[in-house]
């Protein structure tokens, strides 16, 4: 089983970036089996097509305004992922929605998606998530290692698998 | 009268909204106007320059491996840093595989549904199709159980009722002219075209470290270690898996797009007397031969009025003929000037945003309108291919002929090389282009690979940065044109940065004199068929080929929203 986590979001606009800052605290934080890929997706569209081509499980972290209040952890999954696309709560989920369904059309889409979002408190120009966002980063981390689990992986944080290696 | 107005609909940087007033089924008046404020210059002042490249390659989700590559030009320009030559190769190479990528990615599957019905290619014959095919050029993948088996695809695809990708087509609208056949044939090649574009992305990848932010920048150079017998590091044989993905590629632009493109153009002939606009074209050389960047592979330079004649070269980083012409008006851009609102040059550039309404004859952008000499210029590949023709670049001029040729015979009329200045001319340029960089992604591979072989494995000038103040310019020939990057560095930190992007080039709103930017200009007495469904408007602006998401509003008189229809650019 190949899975990848994706990380989505613009960097420039704090929060705007907070998947991006997730997945990267992922994979500073915990050592993966060869079968997850962890990727940065930024804000591009059609350029992830050879990346998510054919992966078995998309994990998708990424700021989403649900109604919920700033800095709430949410999970959506399958179904309920698509209907995100369509309303587009996320800017870049317009060229995601657009890599989606191309894979459809190549037979190549994801059999499963999971989304971890995160609500913004803040979208101003600036390159630091805001501090109620960057306090529940580690919330999201778990949430995606929770998942990552629930797959069948064991997965390890550096700091305990560190002493084994040795 | 009617006024469209085409509104943004993401918050990536640069994205655009389209207002004209249509009056006897044509355009009369257009203005373009960027949605959001581009602050990446307040983002950057104060940080290490050696990092900027890895802000700037978010600035947007289409551009990023060009706003990397040109931002560490503008810097290694600053400290007259020289770049090892295997360094220069391996950013060609990154340079032209994202270009192929880009342009195939535009004609396929941003620009094509534009001009080509797909449920139209449903109906089609595929003996039809594939008898068409084998008229245009011996691709071996016009064959007819492949076109039967991609119609088959389709019609399932379509059965289901998840359009998906096909969702904004505008399927039936009178302006939609091809025959079914061909209908088939651009139908098949597009879905072709998803595979190609992936192997060009691949090549990106495997140089550039990672996909889609590349990894392997540096101000001094490229951070690939190239050792031929270690695993690690950039070895022949990954160089030679880059051939091969190389010669895939190029069966399909020679033999799939450049035929379509022509074939596509001849059928639409009458859009060659579309949406030519401004005829003053700006581009730049790219691909360095020399660690100086004062040699290149594809020549760039000026064209006043559209006279190859009096094209006049720019011929290094250095150039002080570019490097002094270029300004920044905001006298309707969302910016205020401290001292004057006068054009400004981008050394001494300022983001001040000061937003109001949208004043159709005040400010209405947040993109500054640039000038080159005072002039207004169009870029992209049409004006790069008009500057490769003006210097005598022999492949450019090969691919035009060639393209140029199935034209005229499909069209059974000559058609000329005048015949670019216009809507169609820009689509069939990218296609030039697109061949040009693939004939460019072979040599600078060749050079790669004799330079290794040589025993030069040197890819990292470290740079070093004096006290005091210094100013540097980087320029890079991108898909949608000149894009440029300009800093001050003082003591070692960024004190001013400006970004001057190909879209602020055709986007910018009008000037300090009023006139009109290019993508304004294009739209002036282009047609609309139907009000409603303002298709030949999409045509014309999507042939510039905006790196952008956006929405198209149709408003009555009072400006209520009658239909939204979305589109990609």
């Amino acid at each position: 089983m190949r899975v990848i986590v994706l990380g989505l979001g613009n960097l420039l606009l704090r929060d705007e970036g907070v998947g991006v800052r997730v997945v990267e605290a992922l994979a500073a934080h915990y050592v993966l089996p060869a079968e997850v890929a962890v990727v940065d997706g930024g804000t591009v569209g059609m350029d992830l097509l050879d990346t998510l081509a054919g992966c078995d499980h998309l994990l998708i972290c990424d700021a989403v305004q649900t109604g919920a209040p700033p800095a709430s952890v949410v999970k959506l999954a399958d179904a309920e992922v698509p209907a995100l696309f369509h309303t587009r709560f996320s800017p870049h989920q317009l060229g995601l929605a657009e890599v989606l369904a191309t894979l459809i059309l190549m037979e190549e889409a994801p059999a499963a998606i999971t989304l971890i979002g995160v609500v913004p408190a803040d979208l101003e120009l600036g390159a630091e998530l805001s501090p109620a966002v960057a306090a529940v980063v580690g919330q999201a981390v778990d949430l995606l290692v929770a998942e990552l689990g629930r797959l069948g992986f064991s997965v390890n944080s550096r700091r305990s698998c560190f002493p084994r290696s040795h | 009268m009617t006024r469209i107005t085409i509104d943004p609909i993401t918050r990536i940087e640069g994205h655009l909204r389209i207002d004209c007033e249509v009056e006897n089924g044509k355009v009369a008046n257009a203005w373009s106007s960027g949605q959001m404020w581009r602050g990446i210059e307040t983002i950057l002042q104060g940080r290490d320059p050696r990092d900027a490249w890895l802000f700037t390659q978010r600035i947007c989700g289409v551009c990023t491996t060009v706003h990397a590559i040109v931002s560490v030009r503008a810097v290694e320009n600053a400290l007259s840093l020289e770049v090892p030559l295997n360094a220069q190769y391996i950013r060609n190479m990154i340079i032209t595989a994202h270009g192929i990528h880009d342009h195939i990615v535009h004609f396929y599957q941003l620009a094509a549904l534009d001009w080509v019905d797909i449920v139209s290619a449903l109906s089609a014959s595929p003996e039809g199709a594939a008898k068409l095919g084998a008229t245009l050029s011996d691709y071996r993948r016009n064959s007819l159980p492949e076109i039967r088996q991609i119609q088959e695809k389709l019609k399932a695809f379509v059965g289901t009722g998840q359009l998906g990708v096909f969702a904004s087509g505008y399927w039936g609208h009178p302006a939609m002219k091809l025959p079914p056949e061909v209908n088939l044939l651009a139908a098949t090649h597009y879905l072709q075209a998803l595979e190609y574009q992936r192997i060009a992305n691949r090549i990106v990848a495997i140089l550039g470290s990672k996909t889609p932010h590349i990894q392997n920048l540096a101000v001094g150079g490229v951070a690939n270690p190239i050792n031929p017998d270690s695993q690690s590091t950039l070895t022949l044989e990954r160089l030679f898996a880059i051939k091969a993905e190389i010669d895939k590629l190029g069966e399909f632009v020679n033999q799939a797009m450049i035929p379509d493109v022509a074939a596509v153009g001849a059928l639409y002939a009458d859009w060659t007397t579309h949406g030519a606009g401004i005829t003053d074209y700006l581009s730049v050389p790219d691909l360095p031969l020399d660690t100086k960047g004062a040699q290149f592979e594809l020549p760039g330079g000026y064209i006043p009025k559209g006279d190859v004649a009096q094209f006049k070269p720019i011929t290094s980083y250095q150039d002080a003929y570019f490097r002094d012409g270029v300004k920044e008006s905001v006298k309707h851009a969302w910016y205020q000037y401290q001292g004057g609102d006068q054009a400004r040059h981008p050394y001494d550039g300022q983001t001040n945003p000061h937003h109001t309404a949208f004043q159709d004859d005040g400010k209405y952008s947040w993109v500054k309108a640039p000038t080159f000499y005072d002039q207004r210029v169009q870029v992209g590949p049409l004006a790069n291919v008009l500057a490769m023709v003006a210097a005598g670049h022999q492949p450019t001029q090969r691919h035009l002929n060639r393209l140029l040729d199935i034209a005229s015979t499909v069209a059974g009329t000559t058609i000329p090389v005048a015949a670019l200045h216009s809507t169609i001319g820009r689509i069939a340029a990218r296609a030039v282009r697109c061949a040009v960089l693939l004939e460019s992604l072979q040599n600078q591979w060749r050079l790669l690979v004799d330079n290794i072989a040589k025993g030069d494995f040197a890819t990292f000038n470290r740079p070093v940065f004096p006290k005091g103040e210094i100013r540097g310019f980087g320029y890079h020939e991108a898909p949608r044109g000149v894009l440029s990057h300009w800093t001050v560095i003082e003591n070692g930190k960024i004190k001013n940065y400006q970004a001057v992007v190909p879209s602020t080039w055709n986007a910018g709103p009008r000037d300090d004199a009023d006139v009109m930017g290019p993508y304004e200009a294009s739209l002036i007495d282009n047609p609309v068929a139907d009000a409603e469904l303002p298709l030949e408007v999409l045509r014309t602006i999507h042939s510039f080929d905006p790196c952008l998401a956006c929405a198209i509003h149709l408003v009555d008189s009072r400006q209520r929203p009658i239909v939204q229809v979305r589109a990609f650019g």
